[in-house]
């Protein structure tokens, strides 16, 4: 079987969604992240644990897609980035990751290590969320995506188009540098 | 190897190199990056089809296909590998009102369960405004080193940094506060 025949295998694709989440679930709870304290812990600045796996994550998926991407089997998948689509979006999402005390995929993660807080609360306003989202889209996206476009799509880009690998470079020393200083202050 | 699979807490860089591994594989495999927010759109989708036929005609649907694909599972996968997890380490226990709320705002179930709607109804307004989440733009767009991702990153923790400090005030004794 090539690469093209199990990417293009809906019914295996499905199946996979379901095993990555399975995998993913399993890591977020087994971090401590679909805890409502290690979240709000991170927002309040003294339990780095969220930051620690989203950048090991970052340092670790980085190194590999980039060499995937020099190889021609990943795809680049990445936005136009706008101040109006993403750092609004996202400070609107800031809002409710601040209340709710977890995001979407750790909702769903503490829904299965027992929270009803995260199903009755989290599950139930991300579903109302998302499909008020749908019904607004067609005046918000265009109006959003024209506030504040920034030319270029990645960190390279922006540096005047260079090769992304000294990019990388200075990100993994920035990252485990940053580590360092964590865990020498016991945060 | 055993300990490990019992172990209630892993270490967070160990855990963070195991998403980051998983998202290479779903890259290699899927050729596209892990992401949660989506799900909760299509399932949206799914059931707004249910009480309004139109839905799929909306423009918004057209977009992200309310079907059950590899996007829509990843969150029942999410939700089982959790519970997995949770039985393995013996932590698995019903909740209701989380405790970290409960010893700082208080007990009570009806503010608790308002003030969590308005979060998750502003999580996933805010997630599909900004085409994606904490681990859609936190993770995935971030080791693409996506500036989208980057303005949505700061925007998730600007938000929730503020929020959070606006609701059980300044830890003054604690992390990074201790050191000002």
């Amino acid at each position: 079987m090539t690469l093209d025949a199990i990417r293009e295998n809906r019914p295996l694709q499905t199946a996979l969604g379901l095993v990555f989440g399975v995998l993913f679930g399993f890591l977020l709870e087994r971090g401590g992240a679909t805890d409502h304290a290690v979240i709000w812990g991170q927002l309040l600045l003294y339990d780095f644990t969220v930051v620690k796996i989203m950048l090991s994550a970052v340092i670790v998926g980085t190194l590999g897609f980039h060499l995937l991407h020099a190889y021609g089997i990943a795809e680049r998948r990445v936005a136009a980035p706008s101040i109006g689509t993403h750092l609004v979006g996202g400070l609107i999402f800031g809002l409710g990751f601040g209340l709710l005390g977890l995001c979407p995929g750790t909702v769903a993660g503490a829904v299965g290590r027992g929270s009803l807080d995260a199903l009755l609360a989290g599950v139930v306003g991300l579903l109302i969320g998302t499909r008020l989202f749908a019904s607004y889209y067609p005046q918000i996206h265009p109006r959003a995506a024209r506030a504040g476009p920034l030319p270029w799509k990645t960190l390279p880009e922006m540096l005047g188009g260079i090769s992304p690998w000294p990019v990388i470079g200075v990100l993994v020393v920035v990252v485990l540098a940053l580590f360092w200083v964590l865990e020498v202050l016991g945060i | 190897m055993y300990d490990l699979l019992l172990a209630p807490r892993w270490s967070p860089y160990l855990v963070g190199a195991g998403i980051g591994l998983l998202i290479i594989v779903s890259f290699v495999l899927s050729n596209r990056p892990l992401g949660a927010s989506t799900a909760y759109a299509k399932a949206g989708g799914i059931i707004s089809r249910l009480a309004y036929p139109q839905t799929d005609a909306m423009d918004y649907y057209r977009k992200v296909t309310p079907t059950v694909d590899w996007q829509l599972m990843i969150l029942p996968g999410i939700v089982i590998g959790a519970l997995l997890s949770a039985h393995l380490s013996g932590t698995l226990a019903l909740e209701v009102v989380p405790p970290f709320w409960e010893a700082r705002i208080g007990g009570g179930v009806v503010l608790r369960w308002v003030v969590g709607v308005v979060g998750g109804i502003l999580l996933g307004f805010g997630a599909r405004w900004a085409g994606g989440c904490t681990s859609g733009h936190g993770i995935s767009g971030n080791l693409q080193l996506s500036l989208a991702s980057m303005l949505a990153s700061a925007g998730f923790f600007i938000g929730g940094i503020l929020v959070s400090l606006a609701l059980f005030g300044v830890p003054s004794d604690l992390g990074l506060w201790g050191f000002l």
